[in-house]
């Protein structure tokens, strides 16, 4: 659209770039504004029947005996399953293989399901779930962290580190005790960071197929749609390459929809029994018992601090309520203590980190995936060291930024690196300077800042083929189709696509056609979580749209005679740049390639570098790229209420490049908003009679921002391409998030001198901490201790200037080359 | 239990996006389930069907309604109109050209209810101030974009109603500095 010559298009567009760095609309903005996409549950078949879930009601027990009869018999009822039809188990790491698609012989929350219906509408198949009669044996619920610890309570899982933990790990990069000693200040911390859920306003829906020739079509709702596919294939026993899975646009994920779950497996067997398609669509209270997010987090960091702001090293505990599975709770785990070095450097650096089964819906990934609460603890502990030691936070930030190119204590290998742009870039605009300590009572400026991966180095499940993979396609007619298993959950990664063929072909972007996310039409992509989309499979367009540009270059450059750097693929036309008269439609030089090759079409795919840490754990934390972020946030804190009000958020993030920048802005804002959220309202939290009853399971109570909670947001793009990204992109999709709820305990304090060590920041916690800063106590709110713990003997590496080699020395079992293998996800072998 | 026996459905007629439109549905059930599975509209979305996220938002004499917690019973002689009905042949209505344009629309999946409600109120004040759009659309989540794409494609939009020429601000496309 014209208008999106804006005007920092002359700047923006470098190099050349005709696509690349413009604000176009996204490919699939008009079938959005005219609801015309097509989500899951917007899909409708001849014959199709609805299916629900009889979920527990009770948080712990054992299943005594489940008697369907009644409603197998009642009219409109197809079929009925429980947890015996569907007895292998699956889950999304290889090492917590522990979800049944319906409970075999125990519940282990309120919501776990154990029956399905599938009848000829909603409310017949609601009926038949009424007519199930389950009886339950109670076991005592597990519902806290400290309980979990409590060797008195029931095991929820008979796997795991210990009685009720399900990971706990140790690990150790140089001589953090010596470090600490060396210290001008050591600072010692407790945070808590509470549990919040993605809330997507798509509930999550899936539709199955199965026809009479033994095929099975699943079409859901899905971040993951390759997961899924392999998740089928296990439970079903049913061939991986009978199975087509198609992830429709998403309606929101945020990591939501990133695990199989067991509503897809349950229509899948029921189409199968029926021969009918069955479609479910999740209630909103049944989205909240999907959950798989954020997990609550208690972090206990001890930290030694020079005079001017540089750590000389860190020890950092993290103390993860999981919930009721596994999930992704092993990776998780390592990531809560994965991202601490890669901003400020740390010399010496230790890690322990459990992660416990209580009796509620599994936490999972959610927007940051386990590292936005140890970035909270982090960034808020710099403050209160930048205080203690005098410094400016800003300044003492900017005095101790990681280089760009270097390697951490933890072997994770740092490419290009915008910090210190960043928080350039934000402390001149919210006049920092100038403003900070002069504000009026009650208001106060805040800084921190974050940094995020651009994709997972390692796949979920140990293999060595790509990540991502496309294919594409040329047409006579001058169409071109892009093919890649990438799944558009919003973030525009069916454009980013779209953007780099056409800056590769020369053509517009609205003349290519874009196939994505299903698992018979399109080559693998990993799926739309942690940031890896528009970094690996941009890159794979870009291997094969310059494949294509070859084959067209080569057949013209034989047709007309001339050597091949003299073509120009440019505004939907072939040229001779030497002989500009010399210019064809595109669709002609695809004919002529088409005339000398045969079919046009290439491949490209993408696969992560190594990463140099080769010791059990390193799995967790390597990237191609790490995107930056910095934020400044204003408050107004109301000393009588408590309420806190964000007045202002300036913004700036290191992109490397942005593809689009209005698609990368968008995220950007998108990530303040869910980080003000988390900051100060929303929690997903129980009842606190150990019955471990959901709160507020909608919408409604589940506080969440409206347009009235919204502020201003200042966004600036920082842009130095990434070696390692396609036109040097990194991620936009989840760091900016990071440095919000920290920008915001940090304001309150500049406000009114208190420190809320815990988030939300609840008025009652604001009104908590002025009260105790009045009677001359600590001036604080937050957790006062972490439980008392066996940590297992750390893994120790030694860090790369004390001459390690990335593996760990002093545990035989880790000694010696290829005895472990670094890139296994989570470092356990699969 | 009682045996099934499906409610017996009652005969509508409802004026639908400037058309006619009769289907037999059960009494109880919503507008929302009768414009999506009576009528084919998909292009109305639901996040709760409780009332409490603006998903379902459709307009009935021009006002936004609801449409998970109103009766298509109590509607008839009303004109209903939703997604489907805000585009003309003659092409989109300029908020879904600038929710286009700005990248107001992310997953797209609030983005039916927000247009309506956001016509509603262009209707009613032709150039509203943000604090309007901040009322108006209070009603309504997004997860995706933080409204302020939103607010700015509203604003596009009301600028374009008075002057086609109208172009987005620079930052909002490119970000500041």
């Amino acid at each position: 659209m014209a208008k999106a010559d804006g005007p920092h298009r002359e700047a923006r567009a470098d190099g050349g770039l005709r696509v690349v760095g413009r604000s176009l609309p996204k490919v699939d903005a008009i079938a959005k504004v005219t609801g015309r996409t097509r989500f899951a549950d917007d899909l409708f078949l001849p014959r199709m029947l609805h299916c629900k879930l009889l979920r527990s009601t009770s948080p712990h027990a054992e299943i005594r005996a489940i008697d369907v009869s009644r409603a197998r018999s009642m009219a409109g009822v197809a079929a009925v399953l429980v947890g015996r039809d569907l007895p292998i188990p699956y889950g999304i790491l290889p090492v917590s293989q522990d979800e049944h698609a319906l409970c075999l012989d125990k519940v282990r929350f309120i919501g776990d399901p154990v029956a399905a219906v599938a009848a000829v509408d909603e409310e017949t198949a609601e009926q038949a779930c009424r007519a199930i009669e389950v009886e339950y044996a109670e076991l005592d619920p597990v519902a806290s962290i400290e309980d979990a610890l409590d060797a008195e309570d029931p095991r929820i899982h008979l796997y795991g580190d210990g009685h009720n933990v399900h990971k706990a790990v140790a690990l150790e990069f140089g001589d953090v005790d010596a470090a600490l000693a060396e210290a001008d200040l050591v600072l010692e911390d407790t945070f808590f960071y509470e549990g919040n859920t993605h809330l997507p306003m798509e509930q999550h829906a899936a539709l199955a197929e199965w026809r009479p020739d033994g095929k099975l079509t699943l079409w859901s709702s899905t971040q993951t749609p390759h997961y899924v596919h392999r998740a089928l294939a296990r439970v079903l026993e049913v061939p991986a390459a009978r199975i087509r899975v198609i992830a429709t646009p998403n309606g929101g994920g945020f990591g939501g929809k990133s695990d199989p779950f067991n509503h897809e497996i349950v229509v899948a067997e029921l189409s199968r029994r029926t021969g009918r398609p069955v479609k479910i669509c999740l209630t909103r209270e049944e989205v909240f018992y999907c959950h798989r997010g954020r997990h609550p987090v208690l972090m206990w960091v001890k930290t030694g601090f020079r005079k001017d702001g540089s750590i000389t090293g860190m020890h950092f505990r993290s103390y993860l309520d999981g919930g009721a599975y596994g999930s992704y709770g092993v990776a998780s785990t390592y990531y809560t203590g994965a991202l601490q070095t890669v901003t400020y450097p740390v010399p010496a650096y230790r890690f322990e980190g459990l992660r416990a089964f209580t009796n509620k819906p599994p936490c999972g990934p959610k927007r940051g995936h386990g590292t936005p609460q140890p970035r909270f603890a982090l960034e808020a502990h710099v403050d209160k060291a930048a205080e203690r030691l005098g410094l400016d936070p800003a300044e003492m930030r900017l005095a101790n930024l990681v280089a760009a190119g270097s390697v951490t204590a933890n072997y994770i290998k740092v490419g290009s690196m915008g910090l210190g742009a960043c928080i350039d870039k934000v402390v001149a605009a919210s006049r920092w300077r100038e403003r900070r300590g002069k504000l009026p009572a009650g208001r106060g400026l805040g800084l921190a800042c974050g940094s995020y991966l651009s994709g997972a180095g390692l796949p979920i499940y140990w293999n060595a083929m790509p990540h991502s993979g496309v294919q594409l396609k040329l047409d006579r007619g001058g169409g071109v189709t892009v093919f890649c298993g990438s799944t558009d959950i919003g973030q525009g990664s069916d454009s980013i696509l779209a953007y780099i063929v056409a800056e590769v072909l020369g053509v517009d972007p609205l003349e290519i056609d874009v196939v994505t996310a299903d698992t018979t039409l399109t080559p693998v992509d990993l799926g739309s979580y942690s940031s890896r989309v528009t970094l690996m499979s941009g890159n794979a367009a870009l291997q094969a749209a310059e494949r294509a540009r070859e084959l067209l270059v080569e057949a013209l450059s034989a047709a007309w005679k001339v050597p091949a750097n003299r073509i120009a693929l440019a505004d939907g036309r072939a040229l001779d740049v030497e002989d500009p008269e010399r210019s064809i439609p595109f669709a002609d030089a695809v004919v002529i390639a088409e005339a000398r090759f045969g079919t046009v079409g290439t491949v490209g795919s993408y696969t992560p570098p190594s990463s140099p840490g080769r010791y059990k754990g390193a799995g967790v934390g390597p990237s191609p790229a790490y995107s930056y972020s910095a934020a400044v946030v204003e408050v107004t804190v109301d000393a009588e209420t408590g309420e806190t009000r964000v007045e202002e958020v300036w913004i700036a993030h290191d992109i490397g490049r942005a593809i689009n920048p209005v698609v990368a802005i968008g995220q950007v804002e998108g990530s303040v908003y869910m980080g003000l959220g988390e900051a100060l309202m929303e929690e997903m939290t129980y009842r606190g009679n150990r019955n471990v009853v959901h709160r507020h399971p909608s919408l409604l109570e589940y506080k969440s921002p409206t347009t009235h909670e919204m502020c201003p947001i200042h966004t600036f793009l920082i842009e130095d391409p990434d070696p390692n990204g396609p036109f040097g992109a990194k991620e936009v999709g989840q760091g900016p998030l990071l440095p919000i709820p920290p920008a915001v305990v940090n304001a309150i304090h500049n406000a009114v001198g208190v420190r809320i060590d815990e988030v939300p920041v609840t008025p009652q916690k604001v009104l908590a901490a002025l009260k105790r800063k009045a009677k001359g106590e600590e001036a604080r709110e937050g957790p006062v201790d972490v439980p008392e713990f066996p940590w297992p003997e750390p893994v120790r590496v030694p860090p790369p200037w004390a001459g390690g080699d990335g593996r760990a020395t002093d545990d035989p079992r880790h000694i010696g080359a290829g005895g472990v293998r670094g890139g296994v996800p989570g470092g356990v072998p699969a | 239990m009682r045996a099934f026996a499906p409610d017996q459905p009652v005969q509508l007629r409802l004026s639908v996006n400037g058309e006619l439109r009769v289907v037999s549905a059960p009494l109880h059930h919503t507008l929302l389930e009768v414009l999506r599975e009576e009528l084919g509209l998909t292009g109305t979305k639901h996040g709760c069907e409780l009332g409490e996220c603006g998903t379902c938002t459709v307009l009935v004499d021009g006002r936004p309604v609801l449409s998970c917690l109103a009766i298509p019973a109590a509607l008839e002689g009303r004109e209903i109109r939703t997604i489907e009905g805000l585009e003309s042949p003659r092409g989109l209505h300029p908020l879904q050209q600038a929710f286009a344009e700005l990248g107001a629309a992310q997953c797209g999946y609030c983005t039916p209810g927000f247009l309506l409600a956001a016509s509603a109120l262009l209707e009613e004040t032709p150039d509203p101030a943000r604090e309007e759009i901040v009322d108006a659309l209070g009603g309504n989540l997004c997860r995706c974009t933080g409204y302020l794409k939103i607010y700015e494609a509203v604003e596009l939009a009301a600028a374009r109603l008075r002057d086609p020429a109208a172009a987005p601000a620079g930052e909002t496309l490119y970000g500041e500095g």
